[in-house]
Order: C-alpha cells, then structure tokens, then sequence
C-alpha cells in the first residue's frame, strides 16, 4: 500500500516539483504514471524509493512514514522497493551475475541461495545462461531486463520503473511490460512512469495523470484519485 | 540473522576484492606503498639509533667512578687502611687501590712520556682510590654526597667525578627519543593524510558503484567494508616494505659498528627490529591504514546517495 497525502516537494533549487499530491496505490496494483516530461512522475517515484523525502506532507509505504524514518532504516526500507531506471544503473565493469545478485549480496544472503536465485531471476527475464556477460555485451532491451531482474531479486513487495521502455522499439517495450504484468499477477505492486500512451492502453491498467506537479485524474474515469478518510487507513496499515 | 559463514565470506569477499583492486594498478599501489613504507622506515630507523645508543652507553652511565687523589705524603699502609673504612660505607661496592708506584709504570707504559719520567727523581704520582658506587646509588645527588664524604678526609687531596658528560649523553638521548615521539606522530599524521587520500580518489572513482550499492539497499557499513580493507593492505604492505627496509639497513651497517665499536675497545654490536617490534611496526601501519580509510569513507560516502 502507498498513499500520498498532500505532498508537496520543492527541490534546492526552488522548483516546485508536485504540490499536493494525494493518491492511492492498493497492493498487487499495477499503475502507470503518465503525463509530460517534467510534469512530476520522476519525482513520484523518487518518492516512493526514498531517493527524496516530501518538503510537505506524507508518503507513505508499506505502513512506512518516509518523512521520519531515520537514515538508520533507509536500507532495509530500500530493500522493500525494487528500482528501474530508464537507464538501467547497471555495473558494465561487472558480469550480469554480479549486478543481479547485488541485492541479496548485500542483504547477507548464503552464497549458495544468491547462486539459486541469480539463475531463478534471469530465467524470469529470459535472460538465463547470460551470468557471465558483460551488460556492455548485451543489447539495450536485455541491458534493461537485466535491471529488472535485479530490481527483483530480492522479492519486494514493491517494483517502480521509471520510463523502462523509453529507448527500446514497440516490440522489446511490449515484452518488457508483460515482464512486469507477470510480477503484478504473483502479488507485486507495480508502478511505472512511462509517456508512452499507446503501451499504457494495451495493458489496461490504472493510469495516474500528473500534470504541473498535480495529479490530474485518469482523463477516461477509473478508479478515484482521492484519499479515503484517513482513519480507514490507518486501520488498514 | 545471517550466519557466521556467509558473514565471514562476505569479509573474505571484501579482502579478496580490496586485493584485486590494489593489484590492478601495482604502479600507483606501489608509489603510495612506498610513500607509507618511507614514512614508517623513518621513526623506526630512529628508534634502532636511539635503542642501540642507549645499549652502548648504558654501561658507562652504569660505571661512575669517583677517583679519590689522596695527598702525596700519605703512606702506602694508610691508604690501605683508608680503602677498608671506604669500603664499610654500604653506598660503596667496590674500592680499588692504585699504589703510587703501579699508577707510575701503568703511565709511563700507555703516555708515551716514558723517557721523560726517567729524569724525576721522586714518583709525582699519589695513591688513588677507585671507588665504585652501588648501582642503587649512582644517581648524582647520592654521588655528589659521596664526594664530600671523601673530601672531607684529612688525607684526601681531591675527589673527583666524571658525571658530566654522561649526564650530557643521557641527555642527548633523551631529546634524541622525545624527538623520535615527535617525528614518529607526524608521520603517523602523514600516513593517515597519505591513506585517507588514496582511498577519498578511489570512493569518487567509484562513485556509481557505491550509489547502485546504496539504491539496493546496501548499508553504510557494507559499502565502507572493501575501503576499510584496502586502508588496512596499504598500511600492512607499507609496513612490510618499512620493515624490510630498516632490517637491510641494520644489516648494512652491523659490519662498520662492530668495526667502529672494536676500535674502542667494546664488543657491543648493531641490533635491529626485534619480534616484538615488528610486530608493532606492522601492526601500527595496519591500524593507520584502516584508520585513514575510515576517515576517508566517513568524511566522503555520506555524501554519495542514489539519484534517479
């Protein structure tokens, strides 16, 4: 579960990036943010993987208000929430396994569990027998199925993708979203940022408008971009 | 909970790759080895000079005579006499009489002048006590007391102690080791400066490794870990080559001391790092190594969090 309630942030810079933000996202959700470049979505998701804390207002994940938490829990708090980029943050000095199993590595996972599940994870992204490759050897799309893979190794309850199909052709897009739908149907909650419309309709999902830093409604209905009453929340947490 | 074994291969793990790291660039590894090793060769080697110093005149400040000069007419058997009363003194471990006589046949054999004593008619020379103190009382106030005891006699012409210049070396010793403190900490200082350095350019090299680290959920310790380690390799290694250097030092120069030490007439000879102080010259390089890393990593990988 992650709520927004009233959010505001403002970088140093002094732009004002969202301004009273509220929104919802129910677990095993698939969501998609859209709206235009700047409008916002990267700063939901920054939101949402801690990279950034709300100037005003509160986010919250998994029952976890980011605003208090201490640096002291800002790890185990990233190890719930499973990051893609657009553009990928892979390690191209290290093998495909390497960068896959960072996550457990540095949970303290056995050795012998990270090996099981290094394997288990490109086999998801259909990436298995590339352990030893360099991500430079790779192409772009499975350069980007290998960031997925790590942004789930560890199994959290929450993946984010910013833009993840941004550089790949409509065919490598398509195969990457089922990637993720796969995940959204074993329990995941799934959001990610994304400007292509045409991808957003395929799948059908849920689709958060931000626009000027305001979420904006889904144009075509859907499900409510309000705040429940706040005490049935806090029930549910 | 994570278990003792995964726990120590992710140590092992750091170390290996702190290693392969250091291993990767032997040439700029090796300069700042080297660095290290100059900075930790210097107080050592200070410390074998001030410790060998020490050695070699440690027995002289142990032997402080006072040679009592007794007055020329006092007879051979009176000066006996008085040897036995200087003797029941319990400050006073040994007293040596020289005769007249044999005082004379010892200086005409040793100066040189034996021809021109031919021409004295009567020996010059008086009876000499050689008084050794006890070794609990050879501190210079209890010396000095001994000194007027004897001049008070009646038959003492004059007493005489060579403490000064030992006091002089004692005291050149000891600003010589204050010295070593001193240097020894600024260098140490430097070895911090020289480590901390190298390991601040090797966290910004390696800047998007620690942010993808702390983006999974890496915790600061274990991004710190693989610096600390090669923190630690940099002092151990300079230590090492610090080590090597002092002991071929010491090697090259046993044969000239010996040498130098037999024209005096001493069997004293050059004695290097022992075990002991090895061990804590490595052992020191170790900790300023970590240390240093671990300055550097608290002062610099606050700083460096994920970005989108």
């Amino acid at each position: 579960m992650i709520v927004f309630d009233r959010v505001h942030k403002r970088y140093p810079n002094g732009r004002e990036a969202l301004s009273n933000v509220s929104l919802r996202i129910a677990p095993g959700e698939m969501v998609f943010l859209t709206g235009r470049s700047g409008a916002g979505k990267s700063s939901v998701l920054k939101l949402i993987a801690l990279l950034e804390r709300p100037t005003r207002g509160t986010v919250t994940v998994n029952g976890i208000n980011t605003t208090t938490l201490r640096s002291r829990g800002v790890p185990a708090f990233r190890r719930q929430v499973g990051v893609v980029f657009q553009d990928h943050k892979l390690l191209m000095d290290r093998p495909v396994f390497d960068n896959v199993a960072l996550p457990l590595v540095v949970a303290d996972t056995p050795l012998r569990e990270i090996d099981r599940r290094v394997r288990a994870a490109l086999d998801q992204v259909g990436l298995l027998g590339k352990e030893g490759v360099l991500p430079s050897e790779l192409s772009i799309g499975e350069q980007q199925r290998v960031g997925i893979a790590r942004a789930v190794i560890a199994r959290p309850p929450v993946l984010i993708a910013d833009e993840p199909t941004g550089n790949l052709d409509h065919g490598l897009a398509l195969e990457v979203m089922r990637v993720f739908k796969r995940f959204q149907e074993v329990g995941v909650t799934v959001i990610i940022a994304t400007h292509d419309l045409g991808l957003v309709k395929e799948f059908g999902q849920r689709e958060i408008v931000i626009e000027n830093g305001q979420v904006a409604g889904p144009p075509g209905g859907g499900p409510a971009d309000g705040l429940p009453p706040l005490p049935a929340l806090q029930a549910r947490r | 909970m994570i278990s003792p074994s995964t726990y120590a291969a992710r140590h092992l793990q750091a170390l290996l790759g702190a290693l392969g790291r250091l291993l990767r660039e032997p040439l700029a590894t090796g300069l700042t080895i080297g660095v290290i090793a100059l900075a930790l060769a210097l107080p050592a080697g200070l410390w074998v000079i001030v410790s060998n110093a020490r050695a070699a005149t440690g027995d002289l400040a142990d032997s402080i005579d006072v040679t009592v000069y007794l007055k020329a007419d006092v007879s051979l058997e009176k000066a006996r006499q008085l040897q036995r009363n200087a003797d029941r003194r319990p400050d006073v471990a040994e007293v040596r009489l020289v005769p007249a006589e044999k005082a004379l046949e010892e200086f005409r054999e040793y100066s040189g002048f034996g021809e021109a004593l031919e021409a004295l008619r009567a020996n010059p020379l008086p009876h000499v006590l050689s008084i050794t103190p006890r070794a609990e009382a050879a501190d210079p106030a209890r010396i000095e007391t001994l000194k007027r005891h004897f001049a008070a006699w009646p038959e003492v012409e004059l007493v005489q102690v060579d403490t000064e210049w030992v006091q002089r070396l004692g005291a050149i010793l000891e600003l010589l080791r204050r010295a070593l403190a001193l240097v020894g900490g600024v260098l140490a200082l430097g070895v911090l400066a020289i480590v901390g350095n190298t390991i601040r350019l090797e966290i910004n090299s390696r800047r998007s490794e620690i942010e993808v680290t702390k983006l999974v959920g890496g915790t600061n310790a274990f991004v710190r870990r693989p610096f600390l380690y090669e923190g630690l390799l940099y002092g151990l290694l300079g230590g090492l080559l610090a080590l090597a250097i002092v002991v071929a030092a010491s090697a090259a120069l046993a044969a000239p001391v010996s040498q130098l030490a037999s024209l005096y007439g001493s069997g004293f000879s050059l004695s290097g790092l022992g075990l002991r102080e090895a061990a804590v010259l490595l052992g020191g390089g170790a900790a300023l190594g970590w240390l240093g890393a671990w300055i550097a990593a608290a002062r610099n990988l606050s700083r460096i969090e994920p970005r989108a």
